[in-house]
């Protein structure tokens, strides 16, 4: 199959830089959906929801958030002329995404460790969500955005030397458009409905473990909903999207997954079998990740530089597969320990 | 304020304000562990409380230190699109074996911080000596880069165009092992003589305090090595510029002419019109004998290139001198403190011993500051040396003030919150 004949070393160089992003948005995406629940706790166990959140989140999301750094480093290591295409274009919605991910970062950790009087602790708490919730939205747009390619039509721009560009059409409007506005709402949901199905895992008592059932039960709505208003929207500015997501044969197939896997995890939280769910709802995420990635292969930079194009030379590839190798011995039996101290005893 | 001059300006200070967390975040780690073992060694409650505390500060420091580093991965595109298209193969690979280094800190920082009970205090132990070493290695990969920039190995080029990259070549460039060095020196000489004067400061007023007096004592135990070290690692740096960046040498030494037995210049001011340095008080050949270790050797001038190749001589300069008095001063100090044990008298009893040490507290983190701009202002107008100039490596949007301003409030305002939160951590203590 021409597929597999494609693939080489840059191939699965991006292979590896997805799966990094998947496993971001598993885990570093819950935490920032963990934010969202911090925001919007309510009812009478308001505190509960919001200590529950962070019980869960304070040993590990530093850890979390390094998934997107090796997605950063590998980008620029292995596919430096889309990391200088992105940086560029991307340059205004990648600064408030910077922004958020400093104002989330330490303002968790300063109402950690700061002040034992309420009233700063929830000052540092406010900020902290509505960083949480900034942040996957700009992340989402700027997926959208490469996505629908204008990212690529606006760096042509730049790159033409004849004709002033406008600072609008070359650095905001390819990302502040509606396909990638719903992405960013798809993805600021998906990370939420996250959240809401792993605190039903880590909630200790029934009450609390219910406000996040019912959570995460609204949420996969609001994930459906945000998913085809993407649909809608791509057709009209991502029809490369819209044609890989609906026409390809691969499509059908991931799609089946996918909606069985939603389902699973929508039939699993009706009937409280929360760890299922957890799984279900994960692989649910996942599954849509990589569509995503097979309907704009073999592009990086959709439509002008593909994941061979745009790849450092085969001696910096190889390299940095090794060093990724040699990491992950070092590193997988790290993540497994961290999680058994602190997810399978808790 | 030029686009140019308002990334050049972001760049430096999302540095600055990083390199400060990133060096406590390599030394104090040390000190928590260190606290650790003397607990479970002696079975004393004040290093439990003691270690309790430093991890807590070690916390909120290197959750600051790891999204200002997050800011700087991106800001490396975000600003030098250009030079990451470049550079990107290259320094990528030693980028990738930090992300592993850090990732490691990480997730035994949090094994260590939220782990107390949860396991054996061998496995505790254990994790906090990983995060120590992990921040050390992180800080050697990322120096590599740097280094790199000052000194560029494993590139091939013709005509302009490049042939030929050699990662691991460029990895092990002429600079890594004397930047490197001296800049894990830095972290422990700066970090450990800082939290030392800290808890210095504190006895000054409470004289028997159990705790304060513990923490001084182990937090000397890392910072006076290093702190005596540091001019030796200095001395490997800077003959090392001599040889590989003979420009960067002549500005930190105000040196406008070439010429044979240089003089060393204490002090002074450079005047890029007039080529000269006025003001300094001048040792005969002593630039030559240190540089090259021979009182004659020939010491190449700014004269010795075009005007456009010089980097701003006034601030490098001046930052060299300023690193290297408050080095020296931290040496000293260190020799003081170091011929007090030698001697088997009390540090606690020299007041005058603890105040010098309150007193130069901050001087190893102004003295890092100062030698960053040294390194970085040394090499313009060359991002990578000789391969591309930091004009053609900027990004090409326009409006670059805005997020320079952006990011200068936001560290501005983190930087006052830590200042306040540590300061009232030691408030706490008794």
């Amino acid at each position: 199959m021409s597929f597999f004949a494609s693939i080489g070393m840059p191939e699965v160089v991006a292979g590896i830089a997805l799966i990094a992003l998947n496993a971001y948005a598993l885990l570093g995406g819950a935490d920032f959906g963990g934010g969202v629940w911090d925001l919007l706790a309510s009812g009478p166990r308001r505190e509960q929801q919001r200590a529950l959140i962070a019980e869960s989140i304070a040993p590990i999301w530093e850890a979390n958030h390094v998934w997107l750094i090796v997605v950063v480093v590998m980008m620029f290591t292995g596919f430096p002329h889309a990391f200088e295409t992105l940086s560029i274009v991307l340059h205004v919605p990648l600064t408030i995404m910077l922004v958020g991910i400093v104002a989330r970062g330490s303002t968790f950790m300063f109402r950690s460790y700061g002040s034992r009087t309420v009233n700063v602790r929830d000052r540092w708490g406010a900020a902290f969500a509505i960083a949480s919730v900034v942040t996957p939205f700009v992340l989402g747009m700027v997926i959208g955005a490469i996505s629908s390619g204008a990212v690529a039509r606006a760096s042509a721009v730049t790159a033409a030397t004849a004709a002033p560009a406008s600072f609008l059409d070359v650095y905001v409007r390819p990302w502040a458009a509606p396909f990638p506005i719903a992405v960013g709402g798809f993805a600021l949901s998906i990370f939420a409905y996250l959240a809401a199905v792993y605190a039903t895992v880590a909630a200790k008592d029934d009450a609390l473990r219910d406000d996040f059932r019912v959570r995460a039960l609204w949420t996969a709505l609001m994930v459906f909903v945000f998913a085809a208003l993407a649909l809608l929207t791509a057709y009209v500015e991502a029809p490369r999207v819209a044609a890989g997501v609906t026409g390809s044969p691969w499509a059908i197939l991931l799609h089946i997954c996918t909606a069985t896997a939603a389902i699973v995890a929508i039939v699993a939280l009706w009937r409280r079998r929360f760890g299922a769910a957890r799984v279900a709802a994960a692989a649910q995420a996942s599954l849509i990740l990589w569509g995503w990635a097979l309907s704009q292969y073999p592009y990086l930079v959709p439509e002008t530089l593909t994941i061979r194009d745009a790849a450092a030379p085969a001696v910096t590839l190889r390299l940095l597969l090794i060093g990724l190798a040699g990491g992950a011995v070092v590193l997988l039996p790290s993540l497994r320990y961290m999680q058994r101290t602190f997810v399978a005893r808790s | 304020m030029s686009d140019l001059f308002a990334a050049r300006s972001q760049m430096a200070l999302s540095l600055g304000f990083h390199i400060i967390f990133a060096e406590i975040g390599i030394a104090l780690p040390l000190m928590m562990v260190l606290a650790e073992w003397q607990w479970r060694r002696t079975g004393e409650d004040v290093y439990y409380q003691l270690a309790r505390r430093w991890a807590k500060g070690a916390a909120i420091l290197f959750a600051v230190g790891a999204v200002s580093g997050t800011v700087l991965s991106f800001e490396l595109g975000l600003l030098w699109p250009r030079f990451m298209a470049l550079s990107g193969p290259i320094i990528g690979i030693p980028f990738s074996l930090e992300g592993f280094a850090f990732f490691t800190e990480a997730i035994f920082l949090g094994v260590y911080l939220y782990g107390w009970d949860r396991i054996s205090p061998r496995a505790h132990m254990t994790a906090g000596v990983i995060v120590a070493i992990s921040a050390a290695a992180s800080a050697v990969f990322v120096v590599s880069v740097n280094a790199w920039m000052n000194t560029p190995a494993g590139i091939t080029s013709v005509a302009g165009q490049i042939t030929d990259i050699d990662p691991i070549a460029g990895m092990l460039n002429p600079s890594t092992l004397q930047q490197s060095l001296h800049m894990v020196l830095a972290a422990y000489a700066a970090t450990g003589l800082a939290v030392a004067g800290i808890h210095a400061f504190v006895l000054l007023q409470k004289r028997d305090s159990t705790l304060h007096r513990y923490a001084t004592v182990l937090a000397l135990s890392v910072g006076v090595p290093a702190a005596i070290l540091q001019p030796i690692s200095g001395d490997i740096s800077a003959r090392s510029v001599a040889q590989w960046q003979p420009i960067k040498l002549a500005a930190l030494e105000g040196q406008f002419e070439t010429a044979r037995g240089a003089p060393l210049r204490i002090g002074g001011w450079p005047d890029e019109e007039a080529r000269r340095t006025r003001f300094a008080i001048e040792i005969p050949k002593g630039l030559s004998l240190l540089a090259f270790h021979s009182p004659n050797a020939e010491v190449a001038g700014l004269e010795s290139v075009a005007r456009e190749l010089w980097p701003p001589v006034l601030p490098v300069h001046l930052g060299f001198q300023i690193m290297v008095g408050l080095g020296t001063l931290m040496a000293l100090t260190s020799l003081w403190v170091a011929f007090t044990v030698v001697r088997k008298r009390s540090v606690f009893e020299n007041r005058r011993l603890l105040a010098v040490l309150a007193i130069i507290a901050p001087f190893g983190f102004i003295a890092t500051e100062a030698g960053w701009t040294v390194t970085e202002v040394g090499r313009q107008p060359w991002v990578v040396q000789g391969l591309i100039r930091t004009a053609d490596a900027v990004t090409p949007m326009p409006g670059l003030i805005v997020p320079m301003l952006l990011f200068a409030l936001l560290y501005l305002m983190l930087g006052a919150i830590v200042v306040v939160l540590i300061a009232r951590m030691v408030g706490e203590t008794t």
